[in-house]
């Protein structure tokens, strides 16, 4: 245990700073998660590995010399028809099905992956180096990468997009439609199966473009995607389906507890201290749910 | 018809009877020496497992071209049944029982990684067979009083100890105040023990002691603590994506620290994938091209890097030459048992004693080699931004002088 965000202030305002620029990262993938999780009630366990698929094809943009940042335009149009492929080789014959089913067969997909990318890219760990400098706060006391900051406003820039598309467009409209309820969705002309496809090639963009953006930021390795399934499902779980804000309040308060944990407990805590929040918040949702069960009695 | 039917399947019972009874009396067949081995060529291992393989394979076609292995006055030559462990412990241990007790294979290399390492050798102990293994250089491997392991390498304990020295030497014998990050694995974690060590040794304070999470690509928080604390000496291990975060983040986050020494840097290709950030960098090594050891079948290490680089393309880490050097040793035992019987072999190679172009090898009785020390190089890069490592300690090995303290990223 040390206390160290004690003895030195200025390690708490970069602690947030560092949270708040991860947890939007994080935000952009859950909110991929919560979209197909509420419209086809699929929860993808391969989340994680689509991200890494990004991440790989901004990666190989940089090794042609191209820079890097373009991935994050390159990579969700790739990854949306890939998204599409899985759609219709896989999950259009699991989605009316029981949740579990789709979890197992995105699992499968998921080890799918790994392997696959293990084998086409290699087990090295990779990653993209965009250039970008660093900005100094408080006599350079806090620092900030720019890709950090490029990486957090890129990720708003598309869920805002994305919201207003949702909100204007038709397909976005049967998007929601059908989330509301499929069955009547279909009665009033509503293609329903498109708009699963469109759903599940969407999510694999905003993968993409996370891919895009970690591979900029951090490090990408085959195996690397779980810890991002994991994140973005627990983000969902703490907002709830269908709430955007709370997506995104949820994804910053996840990225800030995670680097709280790593100055107070340890960085060997880090991703632990998630698996714990995700049981403690599992076990309160619970609770609560129950407590209305009876009092719905 | 039916008696037909009987007599065909107890005939294709001998027949299978047979090939197997054949195959378990497969360890030196004609005149072959097969040996058997586990190697990471899927999984997560598995950049390093082919780096393995490549340096076996470089080796069994040397020795194989230059005469072979002569024993009782025949000559014969080497082959090396691989299964792919697909980077899994338990899959390593099926598979080394299944080399052993279905193939007969009787003399077996190692696998890449001291995780694997760990999980074969108890395998090997149980049925007596001996293992040379150059890829596994966690201390508890040598602590457990296995007869039948030998490893060419030495042990991850001293690693980086040497860049502990180095920097109180530097200091002026002064104690030096260290920061340490490590992953949890058996790897990192006997680096570490060996900077506890160090440290006691001379009596330097470890100011941050961080572990890194397996899933790491994150450690920023390690380096906030660096930039506040000042420490004198960064030292982190955590495989290829411990070297490739740490130098990207201290690059973005500007963190000076004089010295910054770091295991697994050629693995992760450092100066390639960082180019100019990756300046100054400290390394472990286990052995570096330039050394001067030298060996009849590769000569020294510049000749070997070269006929490597013919070979497979690309410069060889030292996972490659260790991997070579592994059978060397097997060829000398051999020579020296003029037996396949397991046990002489196994005493012959306990009392190895022998200058290959990897280095001194000669076994304490633990396993570990104990007559080759670690070298450290430092990536340096010239004005055009190609950067090269360069060893600099020991001293008796040292083609460069030691960059001490790293200039401050103000000054870059």
């Amino acid at each position: 245990m040390d206390f160290l965000v004690f003895q030195y202030p200025m390690i708490t305002v970069q602690a947030c700073l560092d949270g708040i620029l991860l947890g939007v990262l994080f935000a952009l993938i859950a909110y991929g998660m919560a979209l197909q999780w509420g419209v086809m009630n699929i929860i993808n366990i391969a989340q994680g590995d689509l991200v890494i698929l990004g991440g790989y094809i901004a990666y190989f943009m940089y090794l042609y010399g191209i820079h890097p940042a373009w991935g994050v335009i390159v990579a969700p149009v790739i990854m949306y028809f890939v998204g599409i492929a899985i759609y219709k080789l896989v999950i259009n014959k699991v989605v009316d099905r029981d949740l579990f089913i789709s979890i197992l067969a995105t699992f499968g997909i998921s080890i799918l992956f790994m392997q696959l990318m293990n084998f086409a890219f290699g087990a090295d760990v990779v990653l993209a180096n965009s250039g970008y400098g660093t900005t100094m706060l408080f006599d350079s006391n806090v620092v900030l990468p720019n890709s950090k900051i490029f990486s957090a406003f890129i990720s708003i820039l598309f869920a805002v997009c994305l919201v207003i598309y949702m909100k204007k467009s038709k397909l976005g409209r049967a998007i929601r439609a059908t989330a509301q309820n499929a069955r009547a969705a279909k009665i009033l002309g509503v293609d329903t199966e498109k708009v699963y496809a469109a759903t599940f090639g969407i999510n694999a963009a905003l993968c993409g473009v996370a891919g895009a953006l970690i591979s900029i930021t951090f490090t990408i390795h085959p195996y690397m995607g779980l810890p991002y399934t994991i994140r973005s499902f627990m983000i969902v779980i703490v907002a709830g389906l269908g709430n955007l804000p709370g997506v995104a309040m949820s994804g910053m308060g996840l990225g800030v507890f995670e680097e709280f944990a790593d100055y107070i407990l340890g960085t060997e805590f880090r991703i632990g201290s998630v698996f714990l929040l995700l049981v403690l918040i599992l076990v309160y949702r619970r609770f609560k749910l129950s407590r209305k069960r009876e009092y719905l009695k | 018809m039916r008696l037909n039917k009987i007599i065909l399947s107890f005939v294709s019972a001998l027949v299978i009877l047979f090939s197997t009874s054949v195959a378990s009396f497969a360890k030196v067949v004609g005149d072959k020496i097969i040996l058997g081995a586990a190697i990471s060529l899927t999984g997560k291992y598995s950049s390093n497992g082919v780096h393995t393989q490549n340096g076996y394979n470089m080796a069994v076609d040397r020795i194989n071209s230059m005469g072979g292995v002569k024993v009782g006055g025949k000559t014969y030559k080497f082959d090396i049944i691989y299964y792919d462990d697909e980077s899994n412990p338990k899959r390593a241990a099926q598979l080394a029982e299944r080399l052993i007790s279905q193939d007969g294979v009787e003399f077996m290399l190692g696998p890449y990684s001291s995780g694997l390492t760990k999980a074969i050798a108890p395998v090997t102990e149980k049925y007596g067979v001996p293992m040379v293994e150059a890829n596994g250089a966690s201390r508890s491997l040598f602590t457990k009083g296995y007869k039948y392991l030998f490893a060419v390498l030495a042990p991850a304990n001293l690693y980086l100890d040497v860049a502990i020295e180095t920097a109180v030497e530097l200091n002026g014998g002064k104690p030096v105040r260290i920061a340490q990050a490590f992953e949890q694995d058996a790897f990192s974690q006997d680096v570490r023990l060996g900077i506890l060590d160090a440290a006691e040794r001379t009596g330097s304070k470890i100011i941050i002691d961080d572990k890194l999470p397996k899933e790491l690509n994150d450690m920023a928080a390690t380096l906030v603590k660096v930039k506040q604390m000042k420490p004198d000496v960064l030292v982190v291990s955590g495989h290829t994506k411990g070297a490739l975060t740490a130098i990207r983040q201290i690059a973005e986050m500007k963190v000076d620290v004089p010295m910054l020494a770091m295991t697994h840097c050629d693995a992760a290709k450092l100066s390639k994938q960082h180019g100019k950030n990756s300046q100054y960098a400290l390394c472990a090594s286990q052995w570096h091209k330039s050394l001067t050891y030298k060996d009849d079948f590769f000569k020294d290490g510049m000749t070997y890097a070269a006929d490597f680089e013919k070979e497979f393309g690309y410069d060889p880490p030292y996972q490659s030459a260790e991997s070579s050097a592994a059978l060397l040793v097997f060829k000398d035992a051999f020579e020296r048992a003029n037996s396949f019987d397991q046990k002489k072999v196994r005493d012959a190679l306990a009392a190895t004693n022998m200058q290959t172009f990897y280095g001194n090898i000669k076994f304490a009785p633990g396993g570990q080699n104990v007559d080759k020390p670690m070298v450290l190089f430092q990536v340096m890069c010239d004005a055009s931004g190609s950067c090269e490592n360069k060893v600099v300690a020991p001293l008796k090995w040292a083609s460069a002088k030691l960059i001490h303290p790293i200039p401050k990223w103000s000054d870059r």
